[in-house]
């Protein structure tokens, strides 16, 4: 098998993989990340979801072949609890989590959406989450974590 | 009171797993573990350091004894070990505010260790709102946090040599008040030894009005490290050695194994083992990729499936079933009320199957060794999964040790203890640790659903329209349930060659002997009495509340609110329907019905906050067309008195989509004293939400042979894309009285609230759960002119 070459996190890992192993497997169980999380598996809930070069993409449904040369940031990738990104510091604040599970998927589509769509409404970012899940219903308090990160960075 | 005696073994046991502090107790099964859990290393060590002491590994804590429950370390740290698991409600965080508030100590200064069948007092399922209920009261943690700091005073008393009642506990100290100078600290007197006492159940807690911690919006201590991905779930449990298993679940309900052609994948990387077990089949291979791979070509062969009921008649063919009956109450009179009234009003409601469908589809990991057996598990009951795992692979529960990790949110029994059979046996055939995570298609297509219900009402009124007889009658259709002893209550398990637990229906039913308010099943409004008690919420002194079970095609279990939710929606739409029928305002008509002191004050309390407008439904003046407006309201006492609560939904309804969208929810609720207010608003809010996506989109839909809601696309969900109302939360503040269920209360009411909201925008009753647009429109178009 390849060698395949990852970014991930700001550290670059060289693995011996077939390049169409989805990205989640090599994140989850070759480098043992707890972010990113198995889902669905069809790109249907988030819940696997990673940044690679700027777009929050599904790794259940990414072949790891395809982001060899990516820039890849997965949830913890983002902050610590220390030093929480200030996206993960709104929802610390917001108290917006149930069991967690979903936070991938919420955190990382809303923090790229809003890193390329800085001026984005309270509408165009329901409609840029319409395709996130949180089986919690955790969504008021998701949504005002969102609104208030989007306009912490824009003060 | 015992010296800390950790043995030389141990202690290296403990050195090898890298703990920075600890202190292991040897006696009454009580250990102290000065360390916050969090890696599986850890619990491994624990193991090791157990059975280092000569301990069993799966001794079970007496939870009469003090020492199962709390214990303080040298450094004062105190540990409490709680039978009730974090399932992403926020278990964790209130109940070391508990531990804090009744000890006296800082939080910082707390740890928790939950649900672990070793160590943990077994409190048996988390679920059902119990918690608040189990320790919160005079009973459980509290009760235990009560008889630590009596002890501590008592000891404090003798250290200090002044009498205890001029002494305070304060944080983790005793001293004498008005002179802080003269004090003990807990570790001074206790750290790292037993209390080597039982639990006083005249032991005082602290009242409300004392509380410094309990009460406060303290926040969740576990969203740091869930919003930065560090919390560790199952799914993250990583243990060496250890392999992936991937089941092959038939391909319709019934379907037996004929063949396995293990040929068809010979040769494939990384796989270890075929496991096959009367009708199931799973493929173990060394990494997850592989074992999804192998499963997906492994050539099984299958018998046809049994055939199911047809999915669009399903609501008639249950009252053909066999049954189990059940009278909840009958007064005797109802036939004859209902011959001399007024007029009669006559019902029926249906509600489908529903899914749990956690975010994350089920996992576990099992280590089946020759004499012991470790499971890590998201089970909402460790303890009973020990014994249903002990019951599959043939061996005795105590050499089965089961240690709760949290999951995905459940919402009930989702697949955690179907995925912990999976891999048990795949475990135990390969001889080695295996993890198992469901496919999201295993996961939805044979999980524990939700109960069918249809649900026939009737009641006669007065020539005034008060409701002088409620007669009810309802079937549910359910099979399998909690695993409890028998695996074959899940699917996996029932593949392997276990049963479920039988269906024996019995007709007719038995007299009632005293009036049970669980699961709703009974109105508000009747007055529930039996024999010469009057257990009932409401005022209707003729009442019949007769109910069927009968044995459903899928396998089935505790769905939030289970039972209520569907009966509410039976009893609150009804409600509505007679209050519109005598043009009555729905809050006045309901509250000139009710009797129950609580329910009465959340539907006022929510009708206020609502700046409900006093008037019959529907909503006079509204379009026929376009987007039409309205208001509606549901009130429930829920499963009879565990957690009370009233809402109100004001509605758009799309008159040409047929689209509903909740635009604002009003919610009163009333669940004893309030722990942690942030908590509960966060569960209300939650529970509402959850509520109006099974309203509005969520149902388990099936072919002749096979379920066909198996993904997101096919079994609907709302998204964080989805409008969401806006929501007022009313908290009635009980400091006198006992705590009760909040995490299932707001739920109950949604489905009526909504569906009577829609009627009083269009005049349209929706008499059927979900209220998917297709179904408006019909009802719309059907409307009459």
């Amino acid at each position: 098998m390849p060698m395949i070459s990852l970014n991930v996190n700001g550290r670059r890992h060289t693995l011996d993989l077939d390049p169409q192993t989805p990205l989640l497997y090599v994140l989850s169980d070759d480098l043992e990340l707890k972010g990113p999380k198995f889902g669905c598996g069809m790109a249907q809930c988030g819940s696997c979801t990673v940044i690679a070069d700027g777009k929050a993409i599904r790794s259940c449904s990414t072949p790891v072949g395809t982001v060899a040369n990516a820039q890849i940031t997965t949830l913890e990738g983002l902050g610590t609890p220390e030093k929480p990104h200030p996206i993960q510091q709104a929802f610390i604040e917001e108290q917006a989590a149930q069991c967690g599970f979903c936070l991938s998927g919420v955190v990382l589509t809303a923090k790229a959406y809003l890193d390329q769509n800085p001026k984005a409404n309270e509408t165009q970012i329901r409609q840029a989450m319409s395709g996130v899940l949180c089986r919690c219903f955790t969504h008021t308090r998701m949504v005002r974590a969102i609104m208030k990160y989007a306009q912490g960075r824009n003060a | 009171m015992n010296p800390l005696n950790l043995t030389p073994d141990a202690s290296e046991a403990l050195d090898r797993e890298g703990f920075s502090r600890r202190h292991f107790l040897k006696g009454s099964g009580a250990l102290i573990v000065g360390f916050s859990i969090t890696s599986v290393a850890g619990r491994i060590g624990l193991e090791t350091a157990l059975a280092a002491q000569g301990a069993p590994a799966a001794a079970q804590p007496n939870p009469g004894q003090l020492d199962s429950w709390l214990a303080i370390g040298a450094d004062g740290i105190v540990t409490a070990y709680t039978g009730k698991c974090e399932l992403g409600q926020g278990l964790t965080t209130v109940q070391m505010q508990l531990v804090a508030e009744e000890l006296s100590v800082p939080m910082q200064r707390v740890r928790l260790i939950q649900c672990d069948t070793s160590i943990t007092p077994n409190q048996g399922t988390t679920s059902g709102a119990q918690s608040h209920q189990a320790n919160f009261n005079k009973a459980g943690l509290a009760q235990a946090g009560a008889t630590a700091r009596q002890a501590l005073l008592r000891l404090g008393s003798e250290r200090l040599g002044v009498p205890a009642a001029q002494l305070i506990a304060r944080d983790g100290a005793i001293s004498v008040s008005g002179d802080a100078s003269r004090r003990v600290t807990y570790a001074e007197l206790v750290g790292g030894r037993t209390f080597q006492m039982l639990i006083d159940a005249s032991a005082p807690r602290k009242h409300p009005k004392e509380w410094t911690v309990m009460g406060q919006p303290v926040a969740r201590v576990d969203i740091p490290s869930l919003v930065t991905a560090q919390a560790e779930f199952v799914h993250n449990v990583r243990v060496p050695g250890m392999l992936h298993g991937r089941p092959v679940r038939p391909p319709a309900v019934g379907a037996t194994l004929q063949g396995v052609d293990e040929s068809s994948i010979a040769g494939m990387p990384g796989v270890v083992k075929v496991v096959t077990q009367k009708n199931y089949v799973g493929v173990v291979a060394e990494k997850p990729w592989q074992a999804i791979q192998a499963a997906a070509r492994l050539k099984v062969s299958w018998s046809a499936g049994t055939g199911l009921p047809n999915n669009a008649q399903y609501y008639d063919y249950m009252r053909k079933q066999p049954s189990r009956d059940t009278l909840v109450v009958d007064s005797g009179d109802v036939d004859a009320k209902l011959k001399s009234a007024a007029e009669v009003v006559r019902a029926t409601y249906m509600y489908p199957f529903q899914m749990h469908g956690s975010i994350g589809s089920s996992c576990a990991v099992a280590d089946v060794q020759n004499d012991k057996t470790t499971v890590w598990a998201a089970s909402q009951n460790v303890y009973a999964l020990r014994g249903s795992t002990a019951t599959l692979l043939g061996v005795a529960p105590d050499t089965v040790r089961v240690v709760f990790t949290r999951g995905s949110g459940c919402y009930g029994i989702n697949g955690a203890d179907a995925a912990t059979f999976d891999a048990a046996l795949m475990s135990k055939v390969v001889g080695k640790p295996v993890r198992v995570q469901l496919s999201r298609k295993d996961e939805m297509a044979w999980e524990n659903y939700g109960l069918a219900f249809v649900v026939d009402q009737q009641v006669g009124l007065d020539a005034q329209g008060n409701i002088i007889a409620w007669d009810y009658e309802g079937w549910s259709a359910s099979r399998g349930g909690r695993p409890g002893a028998r695996p074959g209550n899940v699917a996996s398990g029932f593949h392997m060659g276990f049963e479920p637990a039988p269906f024996q229906p019995l007709r007719p039913a038995p007299a009632p002997t005293e009036f049970v308010g669980d699961n709703n099943t009974a109105p508000s409004y009747v007055a529930g009495r039996v024999g010469d008690k009057q257990g009932g919420a409401g005022t209707v002194a003729s009442e019949r509340v007769l109910s069927h079970r009968i044995e459903a095609p899928f396998f089935n279990g505790p769905l939030r609110a289970p039972e209520q939710l569907q009966n509410t929606f039976a009893h609150e739409s009804f409600m509505d329907e007679i209050a519109a029928r005598v043009k009555a305002d729905p809050v006045a008509y309901r509250l000139k019905h009710l009797s129950d002191p609580r329910l009465i004050d959340v539907v006022r309390s929510a009708a206020k906050t609502s700046a409900w407008e006093t008037r019959p439904s529907p909503k006079p003046g509204n379009r026929r067309t376009g987007v039409a407006s309205g208001h509606g309201f549901a009130c429930v006492a829920r499963d009879g008195g565990n957690g009370w609560v009233a809402m109100s939904a004001d509605v758009d309804v799309n008159q040409d989509n047929g689209q509903v969208v909740v635009r604002r929810l009003t919610i009163a609720a009333d669940a004893g004293p309030i722990s942690n207010p942030n908590g509960i608003r966060n569960q209300l809010e939650g529970a509402a939400l959850h509520g109006i996506s099974r309203s509005l989109a969520e149902e388990v839909t099936w072919d002749d042979q096979k379920v066909t809601s198996f993904d997101w696309q096919t079994y609907r969900t709302l998204t964080l894309g989805s409008v969401m109302p806006a929501m007022q939360i009313v908290l009635m503040d009980r400091p006198d009285a006992a705590a009760t269920g909040a995490g299932e209360t707001s739920i109950t009411a949604v489905a009526a609230a909504i569906g009577n909201a829609i009627f009083d925008a269009t005049g349209v009753r929706l008499r059927q759960v979900p209220f998917t647009p297709e179904r408006v429109k019909a009802a719309l178009a059907a409307r009459r002119t």
